[in-house]
């Protein structure tokens, strides 16, 4: 194998690639805002509604769960412009972002509901709280908080998920790739590139999620900073007490 | 005809489910074959092996299935090598459930109790019969929930490999629907057989959970 490789359309295309890397940027923070709140109103109710609330919404989380994300795309894009509405590809894009992650929000903030102690509700509502005020301000919190880091990891995987809306022709990061690589032949390369490029943003997205969470919850961060110099403590004590015994012996 | 479907569209559209089949048990078992070791070796405490198998999973997990697909597709070709875009997408799905399986075999294996190793080790039983004999069998019933929560993944990512152009459910309903234009009844035919396929997967995986919750408590 005597390939040579060539990174040389980097300099000529790196503003198409920007572009592509905004856009993708775009439709993942709409839909993953989106797709956040309808999952947690789904959420409620499917813990707290009527039992045709709970019917209807948990059969939509079946359905959006149990079928691809390329398969729904298709279904709203092609279904739409078949009913005789032009929509753009990036709002179908984001419409079909949006409905996916809601389904998996809703079970990741539904454990969260259902984690959060029975004890809670009870007081709260003992203090005089409606029970639509209960859910705001004394459960939703606690179950965001505590399930959190299942949040963050649902995120990343949905804006690696936008990637296939390249498939219904918007002009994101992925279908920036194809136009490249038909342009220079170096599909190989300009895949390597966006490789590294989705790297960097999925990271970014981590750091930037968990920095959010620090800012919100505090709490989580002064428990773990106080546990951390307690196990350090703990543990340099051990040492030390073993130093001690040594040194009688 | 059904639907303003031909009966033999029909049929080209289940050809395409049954190579999403296909694809997914490659899936599975190329994943499974490569992602045992990457679970073995990030529950170990060899600072290099957990280190490489650490790495080789954030990478995986930070790049989509379309990229890793496409530079699958582009990397055999480039290679010198004229295969059908199963094989690309077999690659892929092995890279991608075996990043996924190892890290949630991990947490299995990560699970057992360390009192499990330091009995078996002062039984005088070797590193690797500690794990084949006693680790890995108690490992696997709390792994077989999670797994087959995983497998749904599995199918419904194979959908991703329409973007090589590979044959699977996707990519025939798509062709069907290019020529009769009816994208509801096509993609909904479309949704229903990846459903069936799914959901008694994910229902299993519930129950296999709440029986194993069941026993453990």
């Amino acid at each position: 194998m005597n390939y040579s490789f060539d990174f040389s359309f980097v300099d000529t295309y790196w503003p198409s690639l920007l572009h592509g890397l905004w856009v993708s940027a775009e439709i993942s923070i709409i839909s993953l805002v989106g797709g956040f709140v309808l999952g947690v109103g789904l959420a409620v109710a499917r813990s707290q509604g009527s039992p045709l609330a709970r019917r209807l919404a948990g059969g939509f989380v079946d359905l959006t769960r149990n079928t691809p994300l390329v398969v729904q795309t298709f279904w709203l894009f092609f279904g739409l412009s078949a009913l005789g509405f032009l929509v753009p590809a990036i709002y179908a894009a984001v419409v079909a972002l949006a409905i996916n992650t809601s389904g998996y929000t809703c079970e990741i903030v539904r454990a969260g509901i259902d984690a959060v102690h029975y004890g809670q509700k009870e007081a709260a509502s003992c203090l005089g709280l409606s029970r639509a005020q209960v859910m705001r301000h004394v459960v939703l919190p606690q179950a965001v908080e505590k399930m959190y880091p299942s949040l963050i990891s649902q995120f990343v995987l949905v804006m690696l998920a936008s990637s296939i809306m390249s498939q219904i022709s918007v002009e994101e990061l992925t279908a920036v790739g194809l136009q490249i690589q038909s342009r220079t032949f170096r599909g190989f390369e300009v895949y390597l590139v966006i490789a590294a490029i989705y790297l960097v943003m999925s990271w970014l997205l981590r750091v930037v999620m968990t920095s959010c969470y620090n800012v919100a919850f505090p709490k989580q961060r002064h428990i773990a900073k106080a546990l951390s110099s307690v196990r350090g403590r703990v543990r340099a004590g051990g040492a030390a007490d073993a130093a001690a015994s040594e040194v009688k012996s | 005809m059904i639907l303003g479907v031909t009966y033999s569209q029909w049929l080209f559209i289940l050809t395409g489910a049954g190579w999403t089949l296909v694809l997914s048990v490659l899936g599975f078992v190329g994943g499974t074959v490569v992602g045992l070791p990457v679970a073995i070796a990030r529950a170990s405490h060899n600072r290099c092996f957990k280190m490489l198998t650490a790495g080789y999973v954030k990478l995986i997990q930070g790049i989509p299935l379309p990229v890793i697909m496409f530079i699958c597709y582009f990397g055999i070709s480039i290679a010198g090598y004229d295969l059908p875009a199963l094989v690309a997408a077999g690659i892929a799905m092995t890279l991608y459930s075996s990043a996924f399986l190892g890290e949630i075999w991990r947490g299995c294996i990560e699970a057992i109790p360390r009192t499990q190793w330091e009995a078996s080790e002062s039984l005088a039983l070797k590193k690797s019969q500690v794990l084949a004999h006693v680790i890995l069998p108690q490992a696997l019933r709390i792994a077989i929930p999670p797994t087959v929560g995983f497998l749904v993944q599995i199918v419904k990512n194979t959908s991703y490999a329409v973007v090589i152009g590979f044959f699977d459910l996707t990519y025939s309903s798509r062709v069907i629907n290019n020529s009769t234009f009816k994208p509801f009844v096509v993609f909904t035919a479309a949704a229903l057989i990846y459903f069936a396929m799914c959901y008694p997967l994910s229902i299993l995986s519930y129950r296999l959970e709440r029986k194993l919750r069941r026993h453990s408590r």
